[in-house]
């Protein structure tokens, strides 16, 4: 016999987990405790709030493709980490966050630090489950894996009552992987397919959406062929960046709000539209009574909620795309669309000269914020884990940021949570120690999180981190000149010097302000073993440019030149 | 109650079956509160299968909303099948009872008539109160107790929510069900698998 929290921990390496995100407090004590004994199989990092832990679990998730664990207390402890399962609910990340819980004969009498977790949680997660028993550990821990990895990922809440902490049970593991009311993955049915590719080989311009569900389902190399094989142009949703390579022929870039303009122009022009593991998100669609009307659509995707949720679909491809994708291809004729991909070329150089150029290669004013961006993924081979924050740092980063290999980029997507770069770059980190993880933020997002310099500090993680430093809340701000006439308001920020805070944390650091020092700043962060803060003091009132206005049509793109 | 006349949506009747397992009716609910949808009605009772319970609800709402809230729930993982109807694929009940005063019951020759009329029936009786049921749709079950209020007058008025069951041969359920017990046989092989 064993205790309930030794039976936990034991629980959790049958899974395979061998790392921990996680801050003790008043009912995870016991779970601590036996932690303690265990500290050989599992490496616990101790964030700096519960939120960061959370966050944490999902960049270890996105770049490794497993589970992220994160461990806390009840209360204040469980309710810190929201913002993360929330985040990771929408943008479909597989973790498990596990809150110590009061007594269960306690429960419901408003005891210390006792918080509905369940009920507040419920909302956001594929499932909840309150243990109270010791003998639920191993089934609850089973079919929590089961649940947050199988089907479309997602989170997991187990909220552990104190008594079944301590309480003793003889642990037996048993691995869940059948649960008769969830069905992960859904038939495939065999004319559906036929249609789909009857509809694309009968297409003369066939235009692909590449959303995270292939990454997340593993089918890159099946998405490549599929385009291949018939010459389908294609553009990435943000969270679907990095399923194909940057300089994959076929790849003509990001779709959405900031997207790139080749992309979100020929949306409206193609005559079948091919949506693979993506959710048509308004900051992707814009408009929906004027989105893609001309085009047939075909949906793939695991989730049946999500076809024709916003966007009606002509073909239905309900399953797993690492499946669905080469049946499909299978039926495919070789195809040569020169013509129809060419026809993306005026597209990039409009966007080229309007946009690209100005921002990636200027020659007098300020450091803009993409030249950074630019000279950070060249030094680092464009073949780093791109972490990035939420507003103008993010969407210019995932616009110039490169890659070469799936599972590159960790960016808050449907949630847009601010701070969640600096606890999701520390666990993007942890796993994928070999590669380099360039994490970059702005002004506003880093004082959200700052505080995980501490565990930055404390477990020796080499990020390095680029904070363009505009002294704005610099998304918000572009907003208030676009639409709301220049009125600045809540969005100037004083700040502090970045360069002694990371100096107060043990971390080497550097600012930047004139050009000609930049890409020796940026040799010095890259050659540096540890963790750097490389601060680049970049325009004010940088605008991220192209942009689709919330709430308009797709097509209607500024580019600064109006 | 709001008018239901006034309104141009359609009254749907979402079945659900599910595991008994606790929370699950919040994780219902929630899915119409994030939407605004009012459940008008609500019934939870075991179903015919073990170990499952079977929820009805009745809403207004326009197809469009209604198939996507019912995708939503049966996307829940303790969902077994959600599906909704409208009441032409349906035969449905409800079930309401009526208090009313013994002694106006004696000195009224008219109740005889309306118990005979909406073919009610007494339940109890005693030195102080008549109570009435009368199972029907919701109009006929109305329509009774308007009549009391005006005649006799209602000491208390209670309705349950709607029970239904579709006109179709079986449960969709049982169907769909011995189906996954076939996968389940043919992915088995020695593994422990447990629920």
């Amino acid at each position: 016999m064993i205790t309930g929290s030794e039976a936990l921990l034991r629980a959790l390496i049958d899974e395979g987990v061998d790392t921990i995100f996680g801050y003790p407090g008043g009912q995870a004590i016991p779970i601590y405790d036996s932690l303690y004994d265990y500290r050989d199989k599992l490496r616990h990092i101790l964030v700096r709030h519960e939120q960061g832990a959370t966050h944490a679990a999902q960049g270890y998730a996105r770049v490794s493709g497993k589970v992220g664990v994160t461990l806390v207390t009840s209360g204040p402890g469980a309710t810190n980490t929201i913002t993360g399962i929330a985040d990771a609910m929408i943008d479909s990340t597989p973790i498990v966050v596990i809150a110590g819980q009061v007594p269960s004969p306690l429960l419901g009498t408003d005891a210390f630090q006792e918080i509905d977790v369940i009920g507040i949680t419920q909302p956001i997660t594929k499932w909840a489950y309150q243990i109270r028993k010791p003998e639920e550990i191993a089934w609850a821990v089973s079919r929590a894996f089961y649940i947050a990895s199988t089907g479309r990922p997602g989170p997991v809440v187990l909220d552990f009552a104190k008594d079944a902490q301590v309480g003793m049970v003889d642990y037996q593991y048993k691995k869940v992987d059948y649960i008769r009311s969830y069905q992960p993955e859904p038939d495939i049915k065999p004319e559906r397919i036929r249609d789909a590719a009857a509809l694309i080989n009968a297409a003369q311009k066939p235009f692909c959406l590449v959303g995270q569900g292939v990454i997340l389902g593993e089918a890159e190399e099946e998405m490549k062929a599929f385009l291949q094989k018939n010459d389908i142009p294609a553009g990435c949703t943000t969270l679907g960046l990095s399923a194909l390579p940057s300089d994959f022929p076929l790849n003509k870039g990001m779709l959405g709000m900031h997207g790139n303009v080749g992309p979100n122009r020929k949306t409206n022009e193609c005559d079948v539209l091919i949506a693979v593991g993506m959710r048509f998100d308004d900051r992707v669609t814009g408009d929906l009574a004027t989105y893609a009307k001309q085009a047939k659509i075909i949906h793939l995707d695991i989730d049946n909620s999500e076809i024709g949720k916003n966007v009606p679909v002509d073909v239905k491809v309900l399953g797993d795309a690492k499946q669905t994708l080469p049946m499909i291809t299978s039926l495919l004729e070789k195809r040569k669309r020169p013509e129809w991909n060419a026809e993306f070329d005026p597209d990039a150089a409009e966007e080229y000269t309007k946009v690209i150029e100005k921002e990636l290669y200027p020659t007098s004013g300020y450091l803009k914020m993409g030249e950074v961006i630019r000279q950070v993924s060249e030094a680092t081979d464009n073949d780093a884990v791109l972490v990035t924050d939420v507003g103008q740092n993010q969407m210019m980063a995932v616009r110039y940021f490169k890659h070469k290999q799936t599972r590159s980029v960790v960016t808050s997507g449907g949630l847009g949570t601010m701070g969640f770069g600096l606890p999701a770059a520390i666990g993007a980190k942890v796993g994928a120690p070999e590669r380099t993880v360039c994490f970059f933020t702005g002004d506003g997002g880093l004082q959200m999180t700052l505080q995980e310099l501490g565990t930055i500090m404390q477990e020796k993680l080499d990020v390095k981190i680029i904070l363009l430093n505009n002294n704005f809340l610099g998304m918000v701000r572009q907003w208030q000149e676009l639409f709301f006439h220049k009125r600045y308001s809540a969005t100037e920020m004083e700040n502090p010097d970045f360069v002694q805070i990371a100096k107060a944390y043990g971390i080497a650091s550097r600012e930047v302000q004139r050009r000609d020092e930049l890409a020796d700043a940026i040799r010095e962060m890259v050659s540096h073993k540890g963790p750097y803060l490389l601060v680049a003091d970049v325009e004010e009132e940088g605008t991220v440019y192209p942009m689709t206005p919330a709430g308009a049509t797709v097509t209607t793109i500024l580019m600064g030149d109006e | 109650m709001e008018d239901r006349s006034m309104t141009t949506k359609k009254l749907y009747t979402v079945i659900i079956f599910s595991e008994n397992t606790v929370g699950l009716l919040n994780q219902i609910t929630i899915i119409f509160t994030r939407r605004q949808l009012n459940i008008e009605t609500l019934s939870v009772s075991p179903s015919a299968l073990p170990g499952i319970h079977k929820f009805t609800i009745t809403t207004f709402a326009d197809e469009d909303m209604i198939d996507k809230v019912v995708k939503q729930i049966d996307k829940r993982v303790d969902i077994l099948k959600a599906y909704y109807n409208t009441d032409e694929d349906l035969v449905f009940q409800e079930i309401a009872l009526y208090k009313l005063s013994t002694e106006l019951f004696i000195k009224m020759g008219t109740v005889e008539e309306l118990i005979r009329k909406y073919n009610a029936r007494i339940l109890e009786m005693n030195e102080t109160c008549v109570v009435l049921e009368k199972s029907g749709h919701y109009e006929e079950t109305q329509a009774l107790f308007r009549e009391l209020s005006e005649t006799i007058g209602v000491l208390q008025f209670i309705r349950s929510g709607r029970v239904a069951i579709t006109k179709s041969r079986v449960e969709r359920l049982s169907d769909m069900l011995a189906e996954m017990e076939r996968k389940l046989e043919r992915r088995r092989n020695g593994n422990p698998i447990n629920g």
